[in-house]
């Protein structure tokens, strides 16, 4: 926990809470119904059968989690945090968000159940995600603009958390990835399985087998450790988490922490972070604001550690294509994070034998990414 | 020299007195200037000094301070040079000093070495907002880890602290971050009161002290008052005049004379 002493308190009371949750069967049934009947579970396991023919190698499937309610997979966590929040009567809900997923997602839950709802987010933020700012305004939260720094993610987070500090008694923080002190890691990643636990089952029904290879993009990483986890015992799952390869791995233009970043400490969590030798935190970039983000998921750096996990990166332009290609080949328009997964799909599918398993993260839709799109590419 | 901290809550328990702790960040407007607030503040009346390292991503500080590391970073300020403007200051004061400082400058320099280089320069001691007693890492003994305790600390985490703690106790008088606050908690006076019950180190008490009432009214229940924002906002507001020193050190005046006449000790 590498929090201010303030939030100690706030992090072991949510730490305690979560563990009575998670063997409760009251709270489990609950949020099995919210996920079945409110966010749309479970997704498909869908097979891009265009896709894979233009690529002309292995078999791809895309995880449809851009089909659930608010058109990602924030909702899955955001769900399970706001009835944490309610177990410790705590009715004010605050949030960070980058690209505005998670900040529609936790407004929506709080608008679900009646609870004051406080969004940060950077102002470069704000305009380049312009829709998904009006539908948390829609759902009643308050959006206040962050101008510090780089007015992206990073600076959304320190805002919340100055938030936090000062609300603690009343406040709930629903940090949206596998990011920030201890619980929040484990529990997001926790409340995000239930993409992998599905895919499993999907794909042995479809199938009869495993997948040879699953692919997320990973900014902080919730949707790539929540499709990743349930694989990690079976040795011959071969997975890669794609970062934000931005303009190019040059210092300020990307954001992929395993290729420019060290060990680190940032807002809560030691891990890869992209940081200078004087300790001070690089500007990133990305194409995608929620990948934009200096510091990568605790958990991600000890699985690529140990191996498990291979790391990449797809820079802007590639994913760009990506964008556009899914929505050509397969009639679905990915948010331009989804899409970093996509690129590395398309460089990779066609190295490998046509009798093979691609399992690929749609982690959300891409209706807010469309004008940014639209005027790349001049249409 | 590590006993400079002892020496001065002692002699200030001596004098019935308490201290006066301004906090100012380091390379605000430059590091040649901060050699000179500090000196131009010992004269004023502060016993001892809290300089913040500059970091990219304070998230314990209010908008104030975020400025003032931000100004420092453009200045070009980095861990080793506020190491050479505390050696700086030690060439003319004993002036006890403590860093106010995030984790990550910390652990880029080398963790260890750091501290071996704070020691060397006449740190006394290292206030690290974002490492609590939990975190088990292995640090030298000097400069002296200065513990947190929060209004939100539960009983049962003091003996933790407290145990962990040299120096003195700093005692974060309210929730949120740092900045300018209009009152004083009014449940101050019974948490130094409890937190005696932990430690017999001195405590002193820090985040939103402005004025001289309210920091009169802190004296008479703690052995330190920490004013930071209030200074740094004078700092920003006359940081390209030539006799900013001079500014500061008139400003904390008052505040300091109000720590240092205290009426009454009421615990």
């Amino acid at each position: 926990m590498f929090v201010p002493e303030t939030l100690i308190a706030a992090l072991e009371e949510l730490t305690a809470e979560y563990e009575r949750a998670k063997v409760d069967p009251i709270f489990r049934a609950e949020l099995d119904a919210l996920l079945r009947d409110f966010a749309g579970r479970p997704t498909p396991l869908y097979f891009a059968n265009r896709l894979t023919n233009a690529l002309g190698g292995a078999r791809i499937y895309l995880k449809r989690e851009d089909l659930l309610h608010t058109g990602a997979h924030k909702i899955n966590n955001a769900l399970g945090q706001i009835l944490l929040a309610r177990r410790m009567g705590k009715q004010r809900i605050i949030a960070e968000t980058g690209a505005g997923q998670h900040g529609v997602a936790t407004a929506t839950v709080a608008a679900r159940f009646g609870c004051e709802c406080v969004i940060y987010m950077g102002a470069v933020d704000m305009e380049r995600q312009a829709l998904n700012v009006a539908r948390m305004r829609f759902l009643g939260a308050e959006v206040v603009a962050v101008n510090a720094g780089q007015a992206t993610l990073k600076e959304a987070i320190n805002e919340a958390m100055r938030d936090w500090v000062t609300n603690v008694r009343t406040t709930h923080y629903i940090l949206g990835s596998a990011l920030g002190s201890h619980p929040y890691p484990m529990m997001v990643r926790d409340f995000q399985r239930v993409i992998g636990v599905e895919t499993r089952r999907q794909i042995l029904e479809r199938e009869e087998r495993l997948p040879d290879l699953l692919v997320a993009c990973v900014g902080g990483g919730s949707n790539a450790i929540g499709l990743f986890h349930p694989f990690l015992n079976d040795a011959d799952v071969r997975m890669i988490g794609v970062e934000a390869g931005g303009e190019g791995i040059r210092a300020g233009k990307h954001a992929a922490r395993f290729q420019g970043g060290k060990l680190g400490v940032l807002q809560g969590t030691r891990t890869f972070v992209l940081t200078d030798d004087d300790g001070q935190i690089q500007l990133t970039h990305s194409v995608s604001a929620g990948l934009d983000y200096a510091a990568i998921g605790p958990e991600h750096s000890y699985l690529r550690d140990s191996g498990r996990i291979e790391y990449t990166f797809a820079t802007d332009g590639e994913a760009l294509a990506a964008f556009r290609r899914l929505a050509e080949t397969e009639g679905i328009i990915p948010a331009l994070e989804t899409a970093h997964a996509i690129a590395h799909v398309i460089k990779i599918a066609p190295e490998m034998p046509q009798d093979q398993l691609i399992v690929v993260n749609c982690s959300g839709r891409g209706d807010k990414d469309v004008s940014q799109a639209a005027a790349h590419f001049g249409l | 020299m590590p006993d400079r901290v002892e020496r001065l809550f002692r002699r200030c328990h001596e004098r019935n007195r308490a201290a006066f702790i301004p906090y100012i960040c380091a390379g605000d407007p430059t590091l040649e200037r901060t050699v000179e607030i500090a000196l131009a503040l010992e004269r004023a009346g502060a016993d001892l000094i809290e300089l913040g390292v500059p970091f990219s991503d304070p998230l314990a500080d209010g908008i104030v301070n975020q400025l003032a590391a931000q100004r420092a970073l453009e200045s070009g300020t980095t861990p080793r040079g506020v190491l050479q403007c505390v050696a700086a200051i030690r060439q003319k004061s004993e002036v006890p000093i403590v860093l106010y400082t995030y984790l990550n400058p910390l652990l880029q320099f080398g963790f260890e070495r750091f501290h071996h280089d704070a020691a060397a320069a006449g740190v006394d001691g290292l206030l690290i907002l974002d490492l609590p007693p939990d975190e088990p890492i292995d640090a030298p003994a000097a400069p002296l880890h200065i513990r947190l305790v929060a209004p939100t600390t539960p009983a049962d985490r003091l003996r933790k602290i407290c145990d962990a703690a040299a120096g003195f106790i700093y005692y974060v008088s309210r929730e949120g971050v740092t900045g300018v606050r209009t009152s004083v908690a009014s449940s101050l006076r019974e948490r130094v009161l409890e937190l005696r019950e932990y430690t017999a180190l001195p405590i002193a008490v820090g985040f939103g002290i402005s004025t001289p009432e309210q920091a009169r009214q802190v004296a008479e229940a703690a052995d330190g008052v920490v004013v930071g924002s209030a200074i740094v906002d004078r700092i920003a507001r006359f940081g390209r005049n030539a006799d900013l020193p001079d500014k500061v050190g008139e400003f904390v005046r008052p505040i300091a004379a109000a720590i240092h006449d205290r009426e009454e000790r009421l615990c």
